[in-house]
């Protein structure tokens, strides 16, 4: 760069003053509200399976079921996407969010066919949860038997 | 044959003339504020095509044949033709103009694409080396977030100083001869690749403004011209982080540029109302707002000499994973209204 540039430290401080900041005030309560309707939908469905006569093991497991393809259908509507734009980590961080980063890859990659698109890419971003979420189960599971033999 | 100024500033001894011009667009950008300017328009973005990079690759093609048939050239006609786009090799240029059986040279500049064509495409006409060349460039915001960020459906949510890929495509023919009043171009000056260090590829304008304030600074001291000296000055696609950086940047050289000053990017859309956060980017954002706004205001009479600075940031996905900051770049292209054919060059 030229002597009439700045330093890139100082540089990195311009441009963290000219960089608008996320509107916090306005994102977290909505991320509240929407991750909290998600819970409260599914809880309302745990009801309603519990009171259909599920054992409490199987309405658990029909809750996840429910509101995975409530969220594959939303995404593939398009919809999902623009809930997100509202309800942020809200709607990211449920189950619901984990069933739009599969679903949506899916779809994207369409075009690629069926094995080399959607087949290949289904798990781009999901897949690091999955192989880390299993690492992080295997260590648990370690633990578990170490502390219970 | 053009002269060297300084670095790599050239001034044009005949210069080329821009004989039309074209820009296509999607549903966006036909709600933006130059809407009714574009000559083509695909609400749905799919242009009837398949897959969004079929997509790009007609907008681009169909711009081009459009800005052929404006100038009452044939296909046959062109000698060079300079495309390029956003996508893994060039897809919507080197795929979408086949038809076309120009002679190719396809050039990747990322966002400052226009300009560097344009400026290749000058080189040869006014080299004697084609009687008419074409420019041509796209970029599609569906194409671009697959390869470059997310699938379209996913949540993924975008800081404010993101910018939005604009779908649109601009494609210019410029030719060793034309009728007054004409645009003609002038100068021309090739960037230097700069990188200040910035690692956010959420932040491209901030990535790009000292590659376009270098340029500036540079181009003002090797052609012994100054802001004053142009009615317009529009600068690709910083948006508003990168735009107040440029301003800042030239400041410490007592460079205000601030009373000429465009932004493609924030002409392309209205961001108060469309939801592009930091401004418009894209290839084919300064493409289109070049051939629907800039083009066309010149030929009114309202802009006698304008400088069009296409930026930047040459960034590679797998490098922003693998922690290198962003390399920025910025390309200079002088137009100037020639109302008679007396005036010297």
């Amino acid at each position: 760069m030229e002597k009439h540039m700045p330093k890139p430290d100082e540089y990195a401080r311009m441009v963290k003053a000219a960089s608008g900041r996320s509107k916090g005030w306005k994102n977290i309560p909505l991320a509240f509200l929407v991750g909290g309707a998600v819970c409260a939908a599914g809880e309302g469905l745990r009801q309603l399976y519990l009171s259909a006569g599920l054992s409490p093991d199987w309405a658990g497991a029909m809750v996840s079921v429910s509101l995975i393809a409530a969220s594959a259908l939303l995404t593939g509507l398009g919809v999902y996407d623009d809930i997100a734009k509202a309800g942020g980590a809200g709607a990211l961080v449920p189950i619901t969010g984990f069933a739009n980063a599969v679903v949506s890859p899916a779809l994207e990659f369409r075009p690629e066919g069926m094995v080399l698109g959607t087949g290949s890419r289904l798990f781009a971003i999901a897949g690091p949860v999955i192989a880390y979420g299993l690492a992080a189960s295997w260590i648990y599971g370690f633990i578990f038997w170490l502390l219970n033999r | 044959m053009a002269k060297l100024l300084g670095r790599s500033t050239y001034i044009f001894d005949r210069p080329p003339v821009i004989r039309s011009f074209a820009a296509a667009g999607g549903g966006k950008e036909g709600e933006g504020p130059l809407g009714e300017r574009f000559d083509l328009l695909s609400p749905d973005n799919l242009y009837g095509a398949d897959s969004w990079e079929q997509a790009e690759m007609k907008m681009q093609r169909l711009a081009l044949k459009t800005a052929l048939n404006k100038g009452g050239l044939r296909k046959g006609d062109l000698n060079i033709l300079f495309a390029g786009d956003l996508l893994n090799q060039c897809t919507g240029s080197s795929y979408g103009l086949r038809p076309f059986m120009a002679p190719y040279l396809g050039v990747y500049g990322a966002c400052s694409t226009m300009a560097e064509t344009l400026l290749l495409a000058s080189v040869f006409v006014d080299g004697g080396l084609a009687k008419a060349a074409g420019a041509s460039t796209s970029s599609h915001f569906c194409s671009a977030e697959r390869q470059y960020r997310y699938p379209l459906e996913y949540g993924s949510l975008r800081p404010p100083t993101a910018q939005w890929t604009a779908t649109a495509a601009g494609a210019v023919i410029l030719t060793a001869e034309g009728d007054c009043p004409r645009i003609e171009v002038r100068h021309a000056c090739a960037g230097i690749i700069e990188d200040p260090g910035v690692k956010d590829a959420n932040n491209m304008g901030a990535a790009m403004a000292p590659a376009a304030a270098c340029l500036l600074r540079r181009y003002f001291r090797e052609s012994a011209t100054a802001p004053q000296d142009y009615s317009r000055i529009f600068t690709g696609d910083l948006g508003t982080v990168g735009s107040a950086l440029l301003y800042q940047l030239l400041a410490r050289d007592r460079l205000d540029i601030s009373g000429m000053h465009d932004d493609c990017g924030l002409l392309l859309f209205d961001r108060a109302r469309q939801d592009v956060h930091a401004g418009g980017s894209g290839a084919g954002c300064s493409a289109a707002v070049l051939c629907c706004h800039i083009l066309p205001e010149m030929l009114a009479g309202r802009y006698e000499d304008v400088l069009f600075i296409a930026t930047g940031a040459l960034l590679s996905p797998t490098m922003v994973q693998q922690g290198e900051s962003i390399p920025g770049i910025a390309h200079l292209v002088h137009f100037h209204l020639a109302r008679s054919g007396k005036e010297g060059a």
